[in-house]
């Protein structure tokens, strides 16, 4: 397993590397100027000279050395000196965000634990109505609560979240007043009074993602639980003379979940990710709202970064998966 | 008559400030201010933006010598009074300009302001590499001098008859010598912490800058007048999109004041219908305009598209755009697209008051017939009956584009059934604003380039002073293949007689006569069809009815006098 794993590891390299090429190559390739968003008062040789100012001068290959060199040696560094609060980073041209002209990694932290917080917590609540309803969904195949539980998933996973947000603000928002529309970022949860705060405003953007995300997941549980019912296995147990929650609880359940794993785990990247509409609608300014920001401000170093370490994240994850599923089924073995 | 004479004489005069001043009281007395950008500032140095968003979230902060309010006027604001050449602050020959701070100006960390601020504020923004955006402001300035701590001298190569362009407005303010002197030129973008942070003169003081999400700010204690500001912090958020700011002031009552709500008018409406907030438009020089492509588009001509070579096969017939102005129902586009922040226009150059013209204002009654008739005379008729008029083997058939934006979308809808109508085959196209705007040359779908035959957009100028603007429209200015597609004299019109009495009014002093100078240019536009302006667009924003001393200017930052404003009690 060990050597899988260091296997793995070392193939990640050149397959990272081609990302981040291809990355590269295809915001080059994108039409988008940094410059279209300054008002046309400014005149042309102006923004010829702010152009100029954030490198864009430079041939290809050169900007591209220049971003490997600050991703994987200058940022590495930083990160160690704000750890130990160390220098040797000191006068390393770090990667700068052409909106902002500072480091892109530091607007990433700043900028994580909202898009932890909220899309974290929907993962969470997510798994944990997604297991149970796939559970009972497919142990009473057919039943009623099986059809609402598919048609509540069916309508989830079909309303997007630019609707089904705006309608929960105009609901919960505007026409009740529960909960507010706008996700305050600089709230400090230090006390009971701010955390109520804090779960209010999370309320609502949690409820839309969990919704998505769960109606996938119990999806995923359902089916794997409806091939497991039917197994040889199952009728040995119940022969034996255990009890139906013993054999489906701990016999279908634990060879139910393989899948489920898998795909739980392949999912975690998208917290880190984000929810780029879901943040854009309830302004969570999370790492998504980041991502569609610099997309449209033609902000090609933060665009790169962000998905870079996305790439980052889905590999490792991958990884992390079939180790996963190795663990979790002692059928599979990699050595 | 002095230029100020002349524009306070221009605009109608309101003394607003009276307003502000029934609510006197101690600094920081009404709590919070919540504003709401939808687009986040992200930097609070301007110099290195230039967006809208960054210069008016920065004027909370640093402030210039003047600012304009909400009739275009002059007001002094670090400066003890406008020089002009009668009280001696402007030279006989123009060339130099004298300005005084006013006395005790504090910085927010409680040293003073000197002139030596403002001296190093033009070193930095003209730095080469610097790559400033505001460095046009410094055009034409050979020095900046301090005479003494509170005296400042500017002089220019030529005799400039306006001369207030630098540190005027809020596109122009000064920055702390002490905070930024070792962010000259490339290092500028080093110096994060000043640029997210910069120390200034104005009523608020950066406590947390987070970029593209939120601003914390709070009243600056060395703010240099008694009692303001009334808000002791401001919490400046950005992100989401304009229907949900408007929502959030309008409807929730979440926020006080919302940037930028192009929003369909009955949208605005229903949703100021709750009672919460209003909705107020800023008028400015902004023109939607219909420009005319002065030469051929057609893609059969490679490297020659759009340029300068081949002149446009029927558009240069004036009799085609000039139907085409007579047919669209400027009040009906006001109507379903703009609702309070648009008027119809018929001037390239609406305002200041002073400057517009009056001469072009038949083309506000649309008329169909007419419209018709005009082509009719000139030739075009429909010979094979499909509609579509021809003369010669020209068929009538315009490509129209513009940028995408659910207003301009509607208004191409509208006014592609008003020329269909009149026989013109109208194919429509629309283009990513950051593609239409953005400068790649190597883009062709970029409004510079213009391969189409009209296309639509919006712009202004900065400040009060059309005479750049006007000049805009030279021969010289035409963008092509030589200048890398610059230049922003979009429709290609080229005429000696403009360029003349553009060279004219460069060396007109008597603000009257560079008033009708600069209505003659406009009206040569518009009457040669270089351009069909069809709305002078207003910037709406929304604040809350408990906010009190809102006064608009689209002159400057829309919230300049944000020191003035207070809360309504209840």
């Amino acid at each position: 397993m060990l050597t899988f794993t260091f296997r793995r590891l070392l193939t990640a390299i050149p397959t990272l590397l081609f990302i981040s090429l291809i990355i590269f190559l295809l915001l080059e390739l994108a039409p988008g100027d940094p410059m279209a968003q300054v008002p046309l008062t400014v005149p042309d040789e102006v923004k010829a000279r702010m152009r100029e100012a954030l490198g864009l001068g430079e041939p290809i290959h050169v900007r591209y050395w220049k971003w490997l060199v600050q991703f994987f040696w200058v940022e590495p560094i930083h990160l160690l000196d704000a750890l130990f609060g160390t220098s040797w980073g000191e006068g390393m041209q770090r990667i700068l965000s052409w909106q902002t002209r500072s480091p892109v990694i530091d607007i990433v932290a700043q900028r994580i634990p909202q898009t932890l917080w909220v899309v974290g917590t929907a993962y969470v609540v997510a798994i944990l109505i997604a297991i149970p309803v796939g559970i009972y969904s497919a142990y009473k195949h057919y039943s009623v609560f099986d059809q609402a539980g598919t048609f509540v998933t069916m309508v989830g996973f079909s309303v997007p979240p630019f609707f089904s947000g705006v309608l929960v603000i105009v609901i919960f928002a505007v026409q009740l007043k529960w909960f507010p529309s706008i996700y305050d970022t600089t709230l400090v949860v230090d006390g009971w009074d701010a955390f109520v705060l804090q779960v209010r405003q999370m309320f609502l953007p949690v409820m839309v993602l969990a919704l998505q995300i769960t109606s996938q997941l119990s999806r995923f549980m359902r089916a794997s639980m409806l091939d497991n019912l039917n197994q040889d296995y199952v009728r040995t147990a119940r022969a034996k003379g255990l009890r139906e929650r013993t054999v489906v609880l701990v016999h279908v359940l634990r060879n139910s979940m393989i899948p489920v794993v898998t795909v739980i785990a392949l999912g975690v990247p998208s917290i880190f990710g984000g929810a780029i509409i879901t943040e854009q609608v309830f302004k969570v300014n999370g790492i998504g709202q980041l991502l569609i920001t610099a997309i449209q401000a033609a902000d090609l170093p933060t665009v790169q970064t962000l998905t870079f370490i996305f790439a980052v994240l889905i590999v490792l994850f991958n990884l992390i998966a079939d180790v996963l599923y190795g663990i979790l089924d002692p059928r599979i073995r990699y050595d | 008559m002095t230029l100020r004479t002349l524009l306070m004489g221009a605009v109608a005069l309101t003394p607003a400030v009276a307003l502000a001043d029934a609510h006197e009281g101690e600094r920081g007395r009404d709590g919070q201010l919540n504003i709401l950008y939808w687009q986040a500032p992200s930097t609070l140095n301007p110099f290195l933006s230039g967006g809208t968003k960054e210069v008016e979230s920065a004027s909370l902060i640093i402030e210039p010598l003047v600012r304009f309010d909400n009739n275009g006027e002059m007001v002094p604001w670090l400066a003890e009074s406008i020089p002009t050449v009668e009280n001696g602050g402007l030279s006989e020959d123009l060339k130099q300009i004298t300005w005084t701070l006013k006395e005790g100006v504090m910085w927010s960390d409680g040293t003073p302001l000197t002139a030596e601020d403002a001296v190093f504020t033009w070193e930095y923004c003209t730095h080469p590499e610097g790559g400033c955006a505001q460095s046009s402001y410094f055009d034409g300035v050979t020095d900046v001098e301090a005479v003494d701590d509170r005296t400042i001298r500017v002089t220019f190569n030529v005799a400039k008859p306006y001369p207030y362009t630098a540190f005027v407005g809020s596109e122009s303010p000064i920055i702390q010598k002490a905070q930024f002197q070792d962010c000259l030129g490339a290092r500028a973008p080093e110096c994060t912490e000043a640029n997210f942070g910069p120390i200034g003169t104005g009523p608020f003081v950066v406590d947390e800058f987070r970029p593209n999400d939120v601003i914390t700010l709070s009243a600056n204690p060395n703010f240099r007048e008694e009692g303001k500001p009334a808000f002791a912090s401001v919490n400046f958020k950005g992100g989401g999109d304009a229907a949900a700011a408007a929502r959030a002031v309008l409807e929730t009552g979440e926020y006080d004041y919302a940037w930028n709500l192009q929003l369909a008018p009955e949208v605005l409406e229903q949703m100021e219908a709750a009672g919460l907030g209003t909705v107020v438009a800023a008028y400015g020089t902004s023109v939607e305009r219909i420009e005319i492509n002065q030469t051929d588009p057609s893609a059969d001509l490679g490297d020659e598209r759009s340029t300068t070579a081949h002149p446009h096969p029927f558009l240069t017939d004036q009799a085609v755009p000039a139907a085409m102005s007579k047919a669209i129902d400027r009040q009906l586009l006001v109507d379903i697209g703009y609702g309070p922040a648009g008027q119809p226009t018929c001037n390239i150059l609406p305002a200041p008051e002073a400057y517009a013209s009056t001469a072009n204002e038949d083309c506000l009654t649309p008329d169909i017939e007419a419209a018709k008739q005009m082509l009719e005379d000139a030739g075009w008729t429909d010979e094979d009956g499909d509609g579509i008029r021809e003369k010669d083997g020209v068929r009538l058939s315009v490509l129209y584009q513009t940028s995408v934006n659910a207003v301009r979308q509607d208004v191409q809808a509208l006014v592609k059934e008003a020329w269909e109508e009149i026989g013109i085959e109208t194919e429509l196209r629309s283009v990513d604003a950051s593609v239409f705007f953005g400068g790649d040359p190597s883009s062709p779908d970029t409004f510079q380039k213009f391969f189409a035959d009209v296309e639509m957009y919006t712009n202004n100028f900065a400040g009060v002073d059309p005479e750049a603007y006007m000049a805009s429209w030279k021969c010289s200015e035409i963008p092509g293949p030589d200048s890398q597609w610059q230049g922003q004299n979009i429709p290609r019109f080229c005429s000696d007689e403009y360029d003349a009495l553009v060279d004219t009014m460069a060396e007109t002093v008597d603000p009257a006569e560079r008033g009708r100078i600069a209505a003659e240019l406009n009206d040569m536009l518009v009457q040669n069809y270089a351009l069909i302006p069809i709305i002078h667009r207003g910037s709406p924003s929304a604040h809350s009815n408990s906010l009190g001393g809102v006064q608009m200017s689209d002159w400057d930052s829309e919230i300049w006098n944000a020191k003035d404003w207070y809360r309504i009690a209840e």
